[in-house]
């Protein structure tokens, strides 16, 4: 039965290890050729986007002389750009106050005027307004998709119920995101609870509370309306990824904290999330990262295409980083790039926004290391 | 299917419906001890214990002993309901009578009853934090905040455990940094530093190297000084040097339980002096 047999039919064998003549090594060689360029195009096609943005965007952000960084286009709030010529052929960029300054001197002079929509001033509108939405999403979003993850990994028992559950957050995934920025203006936007004393009359109903009243008239186009849809379309990741993160803990440290007395909550506080809050928090933060890259949830919830103030500037004062709507870096890309025509100066003011946009993500994407680094230091394992 | 075995030596009450009061606190054994009194117990549908009948007397060490899967981890786990996380996992007759009271009556409070009935496990697994830490976890769950408390706790449980002297000066370092030996003495101290009567300890040993080993169980003939201790074991010799009374089961019933020296020098059952000799392991 196991009796030494030929190992290469119809062949000397020179040694019992010789290859045996197929096509296998052929074949195991094209599929390696096939694996390998398919990496390679990935690599190839991200390497381009990026060489792309940065060759366009580097030379808006950063200048020759000192500072390096072109501080106006960081600090100052987007504006019209005024292009004058004048006879000579020179060429004046500037401001819609500084055109008519220089229209006065040049007098006669002058040959042309264009004027290019948002190009002008800075981005620090789309940064703050970008940063305010990433921020309250983390908030809400963290809170929401760890409770549910608890609750559906350490507490519902398993069943058909839960599993519909957990199939219907998967298919949330696939909703395109056009359809939040809907559901967020039908749901935060017009018809969410506020406290007031006054009832808007588009309210769709009210509740007397004595003091005041509970309407529902929705928070209008602000940055919580905003916040809270970006927060369901990255709901799905933040839930999936923390239920993997806590089926990641070792049992035996459940059995072995209820084995001391503790309570299920106290069990999953004190012992299960540290264990697995730095995986929660480093495969959020990416979900994170593309809620501050989404643009249609927040067209019709929080983003303006201009505003020409700060969101703490309005008459609500410091809570406006909440009430207020805002300019946000993936609208104000959009707007630059889609709705206005197009030219050179159009063109600088996109591929600066776009370039600051990827140097925020890459931020996040950098801090999500090093917290996870952090975390990983304190609890060892 | 075996037929029931004979009743083990003497303090076996009748099993079920018996009354309480016949184990009140008045009995001298009565004192930390588990009555186990006509125990069915189920996985789902899958019956793991059959009508098993033990009483372990306080502050000595009971070992459990028997071939792989009757049920001996399923019968430790019933002393402190830590078999409750388990789907499906049921009790459908008899009684485990703990200080004179059914556990798996209906207001008995598990976290409770944890407090008093601790457990250690196969696999030491110190909590990702300091060696303090672990040592009081159980008190601050329990929500004492008193830093000298805790502090107290800490040095006895760790005394108790015998790592005093090892981890004195480094209470704050993480519990990760110790050896295996060391790691699981710390999961003992952590489960004696709320005090708790019994202590369950399932294959405590057997991830421990033959050095280790012999430290931990030197410690466990020390632990009767303060509990009753109850030990699964795979190992005959550890029961043999460690255990006061032995139980044999087998296929979900207790088909023996005697002294350590009667069950290994003199079995009345013939499966026990079969799995002594070693036909079953
Ligand atoms: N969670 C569970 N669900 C279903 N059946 C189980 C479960 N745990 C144990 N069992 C079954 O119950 C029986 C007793 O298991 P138990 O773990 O108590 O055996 P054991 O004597 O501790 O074995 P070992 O020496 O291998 O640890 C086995 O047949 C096992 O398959
Ligand atoms: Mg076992």
């Amino acid at each position: 039965m196991h009796a030494p047999v030929d190992p290469s039919p119809g062949g000397a064998a020179p040694h019992p290890f010789a290859k045996p003549k197929t096509h296998r090594e052929t074949y195991e060689f094209l599929i390696r050729q096939v694996l390998r360029a398919g990496t390679y195009s990935v690599l190839l096609a991200v390497g381009l986007i990026f060489a792309h943005i940065i060759i366009k965007g580097v030379p808006v952000v950063f200048t020759t002389k000192a500072p390096f960084i072109n501080t106006n286009f960081l600090t100052k709030l987007p504006e019209t750009l005024h292009v004058i010529e004048d006879k000579q052929g020179k060429i004046y960029e500037t401001s819609p106050q500084g055109s008519d300054v220089i229209k006065k001197e040049l007098g006669g002079n002058m040959r042309s005027e264009k004027t290019i929509s948002y190009s002008g001033g800075g981005i620090l509108g789309p940064i703050v307004g970008t940063a305010l939405l990433v921020l309250v999403c983390m908030v809400v979003a963290l809170f929401l998709g760890i409770a549910s993850a608890i609750y559906l990994s350490e507490y519902a028992s398993h069943g058909k119920f839960i599993e519909g559950v957990r199939l219907a957050i998967l298919n949330l995934a696939g909703v395109p995101s056009v359809v939040f920025g809907l559901f967020g203006l039908g749901i935060f936007v017009l018809s969410a609870p506020v406290l007031t004393d006054t009832p808007h009359e588009r309210s769709l109903f009210s509740i007397p509370l004595g003091f005041t009243y509970m309407s529902f008239q929705g928070w209008d186009t602000c940055v919580l309306s905003g916040a809270f849809t970006l927060a369901f379309v990255i709901l799905p990741v933040i839930i999936t990824a923390s239920e993997e993160c806590l089926r990641a803990v070792p049992q035996g440290f459940r059995e072995t904290s209820l084995a001391l007395g503790a309570t299920r909550w106290q069990t999953i506080w004190r012992t299960v999330l540290p264990f697995a809050m730095p995986g929660i928090l480093t495969s959020s933060i990416l979900g994170i990262a593309r809620a501050a890259g989404e643009t249609a949830p927040i067209m019709f919830t929080a983003a303006l295409a201009f505003k020409d103030k700060l969101p703490w500037q309005g008459d609500s004062g410091f809570f406006g980083i909440f009430t207020q709507s805002v300019q946000a870096l993936p609208y104000h890309i959009y707007t630059i790039a889609a709705r206005i025509p197009q030219s050179e100066y159009s063109e600088r003011a996109q591929y600066g926004s776009v370039f600051v946009f990827l140097v925020l993500v890459l931020m996040f994407a950098i801090t999500s290391v090093l917290l996870r680094r952090k975390l990983r230091a304190k609890y060892q394992w | 299917m075996v037929a029931a075995p004979p009743a083990p030596k003497k303090p076996v009450s009748k099993p079920a419906h018996h009354e309480p009061s016949a184990v009140t606190p008045a009995t001298p054994t009565a004192e930390g001890v588990i009555s186990v009194r006509g125990l069915d117990f189920h996985y789902g549908t899958k019956q793991a214990l059959f009508d098993v009948n033990l009483e372990i007397p306080a502050r000595k060490v009971t070992a459990l002993i028997g071939p792989s899967g009757c049920g001996k981890s399923t019968l430790l786990r019933c002393f402190n309901r830590i078999n409750d996380r388990i789907a499906g996992a049921h009790i459908s007759k008899g009684q485990v009578v703990i200080k004179g009271k059914n556990i798996y009556d209906d207001d008995v409070d598990t976290t409770q009853l944890r407090r008093q009935v601790g457990m250690v496990f196969q696999k030491y697994n110190p909590f990702p934090k300091s060696i303090y830490e672990n040592v009081v976890y159980a008190l601050r769950i329990a929500g004492v905040k008193k830093k000298p408390v805790l502090d107290e706790a800490c040095e006895h449980a760790l005394k108790v455990a015998a790592l005093w002297d090892e981890t004195k000066d480094r209470l704050k370092a993480n519990a990760f940094g110790l050896s295996g030996g060391q790691m699981q003495r710390l999961c003992i101290a952590r489960a004696v530093a709320v005090r708790p009567d019994v202590l369950l300890m399932d294959e405590p040993c057997s991830a421990l190297d033959p050095i280790a080993t012999l430290k931990v169980e030197e410690l466990i003939t020390q632990l009767t000084k303060e509990f009753t201790v109850v030990i699964v074991t795979h190992n005959m010799q550890q029961a043999r040097r460690v255990a006061d009374l032995t139980a044999f089961m087998f296929m979900g019933q207790l088909i023996e339980f005697a002294d350590t020296t009667t069950i290994f020098g003199a079995p009345q059952q013939k499966k026990t002096e079969e799995y002594i000799r070693g036909i079953f392991s």
